[in-house]
């Protein structure tokens, strides 16, 4: 039943040994790879706490299997900025005050950049609906859509500094 | 300051305050850490060699053991260690007020979800594997599953201490007292989930032979944990040391004993480290809930809306053990009347035992059950009187100096009247039902009642406003000694002078890491301020709840370093022929008052070394009489919602459109972390009043995950508009009032408010005297 197979996450090809066929993604991860950043909280898809990018696809990644996403580029929380040197995104979480436990926060992290590639000023209901799959249980959601409209102005200001000879 | 209604704030509160100090908000120490996913939570937590423990929990609600068969289970290779209750070295039960649950049940099971048995195997799937093998034969009881029947008497205790936890009753003031009218109804409130995202989880390490262990774990109370697992094992509190793992969130359920010395008992008897995570599932089995409550009403009010007399019943369903039940009871009773002046009272009150899940702690602690009965009644009365409901709420509002019906002055700062009409003046919201149509004319659906379903048509549509005004106690009551520690050490190191602060205070997401570090920057005037450890090898500092840890850890961290301050100034005034009492701190500077000469604070420690613990303890309150007289409570916080709730009544469906509130807060020491607060509150009293409820039929929970359980989303929740009343209480050891509870507990009524006030102007009779409001309680 251990099957060894190979997960390119976070620009490294990373061997998985001792997992059992059918595992799901967030558990190998986490216990195989040693990658705790992507949380488990509910196991079915339905709190986002788990959140990567597969392929630029947001998933849930406990309800990926393992060994369904070889061949594919997958991103976690770990990958979207070096240690130490947070992202414009993890850093308005930071400031905004969009962080309380913590838990439900690397999920959001990879919604909120994937929103912002895909929609890069996006409106209040916009917001809302897109991440709308990430459940926080601390915060009440006001500081994190602050978070991501002080990320979007500040792209807004960098890409229209970039345009001025 | 004010959250706009464009969401941003304004987080540059206070002029001249410098940045990291008092009435500043700087970032959370360990903000980076959780956003790039390098913080570690209980649940990411190991050890080399560890093993997976699991738990065997009951599948009935009431049934006798008959028998245990583990021989199938020691049998599976990789299966380690199983432990029943045969195997507990030390006392067999725990809990929080009376120790009456088991550790693993042994002759009878009292709940679905009751643990009979914990294994430890090489792996989680082994471990489950083995849980599969474990035969117990039942002989399946009759469940108890209604209060009535818990206090008429008629059925046979289920427990040894009987089935009713507490009956208490407030008896005060005239009881005969009549007003011009009268009012009344019963209530009732459904059983809420905490719903922590962060699950149970902990990783236990055994010494070296075996008589100690060290435990990681996510909860409320270090010590209080310490003690009882201690206890349970049979060793001395100090051979069991606790140090917190990650919390991801607590709300009440993490107060209680869950998986902690199951983890333990399996480490010790494995001697090896054994970790333990619960499912979401076993989750809501593992930790206790907010009571569901049948409360019943009347009030009694002169022709001009001002209150005579309250009477009420209320019937807290318990569960299978007494948890915190008793307290939860008397916060509810204490508090029948609200934020309101009333004179005459008689209350009775009833935590009883069923066969139900568990119920103690969940944010607001039984404020909330009252409150949604209170504020619902206010409405009525207002009804009653022809009175508006703004308006009945500024005739009764409380001050200070006004005495509960329990006899106790309230002599906290005691704004309601401010809170009222500071929410009064917050703007409504300026987009029309639907909100601003598009380009071709079309409403945008996710602004409707049922959202991207687009069910809802605009032209049936009602927007409703309603309102909601509470009180809560802070602290600990009843004469319990409630106390925190601090330790405050000022280090001249390699990095220069630095203040290293030392407490045992749970950090479950509130912030009290980003303020205890303010706290000592104010004080000292020094910057650097580094946290140790949050472990036992430190006094307790009590649990993180009932809003108490601002004033209680914030007042013991406050102590400890002006304990240090006093000495630094002894040693300052020495140097420099000052008198020490002349001494004080401003920004980064020692000022001498007398002469005006300031020197920098850090440079004036050079080659100090200080050390200063010290336990802060607010003023001691006491039992109540066989009446419910008595100062029990310790603080009062009060709070005003004002929800805007868009319904369609033909499909029960509600959007709610916006919440406005101002909140009494004493003085906001952090502001963003108290919005944080006062949002985060906000929307698990709308889960309340709209999505939450654990459903349980015949004593077997039916939606124990969050598919069923409805948590509030993005597309819940609606804008926030938040004003703090800002008065320093001069009771608090910083001004400040513990903000955490009050957000959640009168959101929930003003949203049910405003469901009514839609339905009546519909044309629609429907009560709702029941929270979680469903579509069918609307429209059928």
């Amino acid at each position: 039943m251990n099957e060894i197979f190979t997960l390119h996450v976070n620009g490294e090809e990373r061997p998985v040994r001792d997992s059992w066929l059918g595992e799901n993604l967030l558990d190998v991860l986490r216990d195989r790879l040693g990658l705790m950043g992507s949380k488990g909280a509910c196991e079915q898809g339905e709190c986002g706490s788990c959140s990567v990018l597969v392929d630029d696809e947001l998933v849930c990644s406990c309800l990926v299997m393992a060994a369904s996403a070889t061949g594919q580029a997958i991103v976690t929380v770990e990958g979207i900025a070096p240690q130490g040197a947070p992202s414009d995104v993890q850093q308005a979480f930071v400031d905004a005050g969009a962080v309380q436990c913590g838990f439900c926060t690397p999920g959001l992290i990879m919604a909120v950049h994937d929103l912002l590639e895909r929609s890069p000023e996006p409106g209040d209901t916009e917001i809302r609906e897109e991440l709308a799959g990430n459940v926080c249980r601390c915060t009440g959601y006001g500081r994190i859509i602050d978070a991501v409209q002080q990320v979007a102005v500040t792209r807004r200001s960098g890409r229209n500094g970039q345009e001025t000879p | 300051m004010t959250v706009t209604d464009d969401g941003s704030t304004d987080t540059i509160s206070r002029s001249g305050a410098r940045h990291g100090s008092l009435g500043t908000s700087p970032p959370r120490p360990d903000g980076v850490d959780k956003v790039q996913g390098t913080y570690a939570f209980s649940s990411d937590i190991s050890a080399d060699g560890c093993l997976f423990g699991a738990t065997l929990r009951s599948p009935h609600p009431s049934a006798r053991i008959v028998s245990i068969d583990l021989s199938a289970a020691w049998k599976i290779d990789g299966v380690q260690a199983i432990v029943t209750a045969d195997d507990v070295p030390g006392q067999m039960t725990y809990g929080l007020i009376a120790q009456d649950q088991p550790v693993f049940a042994a002759d009878v099971v009292r709940y679905v979800g009751e643990p009979i048995a914990a294994l430890a195997a090489d792996d989680p799937e082994v471990a489950r594997r083995g849980l599969d093998a474990i035969v117990v034969e039942y002989e399946v009881l009759e469940p108890l599953l209604t209060a009535d029947e818990a206090i008429n008497g008629d059925r046979e205790p289920i427990h040894p201490d009987g089935n009713i936890i507490r009956h208490q009753r407030i008896v005060h003031g005239d009881v005969d007292a009549r007003g011009d009218v009268a009012v009344e109804g019963t209530y009732e409130i459904g059983m809420q989930d905490q719903a922590f995202l962060g699950l149970e989880a902990a990783l236990a390490i055994p010494d070296s032979g075996g008589q100690g262990v060290e435990l990681h774990v996510a909860t409320q109370w270090l010590h209080e944990d310490q003690h009882q697992i201690a206890a349970c094992l049979g060793f001395a509190d100090d051979n069991v040391r606790l140090v917190l793992g990650g919390v991801g969130g607590a709300f009440g359920g993490r107060e209680d004993i869950s998986l902690q010395v199951h983890c333990c008992l399996l480490a010790l008897r494995v001697g090896r480290p054994v970790r333990m995570a619960y499912s979401r599932a076993e989750s809501f089995l593992g930790h206790v809930h907010r009571h569901p409550a049948s409360i019943w009403m009347r009030h009694h009010a002169t022709a001009a809306g001002e209150i005579v007399k309250i009477e009420s019943t209320m019937v807290f369903d318990g569960g299978a053990y007494a948890s915190t039940s008793s307290a939860v009871l008397v916060n509810a009773i204490t508090l029948a009347q609200g934020p309101y002046r009333c004179p005459n009272a008689v209350v009775d009150g009833w935590a009883v035992r069923t066969n139900h899940l568990p119920c103690g702690a969940m944010r607001g602690f039984g404020a909330v059950q009252a409150c949604f009965a209170y504020e619902s009644q206010m409405d009525k009365l207002a009804a009653a009187c022809g009175i508006d409901p703004f308006e009945i709420r500024l005739v009764n509002a409380m001050r200070t100096g006004d005495t509960l019906i329990t006899g106790q002055p309230v002599l906290n700062v005691a704004p309601v009247e401010e809170c009222l009409r500071a929410t009064s003046a917050l703007a409504l919201p300026d987009e029309p039902v639907g909100g601003v149509l598009a380009v071709d004319g079309s409403h945008d659906a996710m602004k409707l009642p049922g959202g991207a379903g687009r069910t809802a048509d605009v032209s049936d549509v009602v927007r409703g406003i309603g309102w909601g005004v509470s009180i809560k106690n802070l602290m600990y009551s009843e004469a319990f000694d409630d106390y925190a520690t601090a330790r405050c050490r000022l280090v001249d190191g390699p990095e220069g002078i630095e203040v290293h602060l030392k407490f045992a205070t749970a950090e479950v997401g509130q912030g009290f890491v980003t303020l205890a570090p303010q706290i000592a920057r104010t004080v000292l005037g020094v910057d650097a301020v580094v946290l140790d450890q949050i472990d036992t090898q430190v006094g307790s500092a009590g649990s993180t709840s009932a809003s108490r840890q601002t004033w209680m850890s914030g007042g013991a961290v406050n102590a400890a370093c002006e304990a240090v301050r006093d000495r630094v100034f002894a040693h300052v005034a020495g140097q420099h022929g000052w008198g020490a009492a002349d001494l004080f701190i401003e920004g980064t500077d020692i000022v001498d008052g007398v002469s005006g000469v300031r020197i920098d604070a850090a440079d004036a420690c050079a080659g100090l070394e200080i050390d200063e613990t010290v336990e802060y303890r607010h003023p001691p309150t006491t039992e109540i009489d066989e009446n419910g007289q008595g100062d029990c409570h310790t603080a009062f916080a009060f709070v005003a919602h004002r929800a805007v709730v868009d319904v369609d009544p033909e499909l029960g469906l509600v959007k709610v459109v916006q919440i406005a509130t101002a909140q009494d807060v004493g003085r906001a020491l952090n502001p963003l972390s108290v919005v944080g607060q006062i949002e985060g509150g906000i929307a698990q009293g709308l889960g309340l009043a709209v999505m939450e409820e654990i459903i349980q039929v015949d004593g077997v929970i039916r939606n124990g995950n969050f598919t069923d359980y409805l948590l509030p989303t993005f597309l819940d929740m609606p804008p926030v508009v938040a004003t703090m009343i800002e008065q320093p209480d001069p009771l608090a050891p910083l001004g400040a009032k513990g903000v955490g509870e009050p957000p959640c507990i009168s959101s929930t009524p003003a949203v049910v408010a405003a469901i009514r006030d839609a339905l009546a102007q519909a044309g629609v009779d429907a009560p709702l005297d029941r929270v979680p409001v469903r579509p069918a309680d609307i429209c059928l």
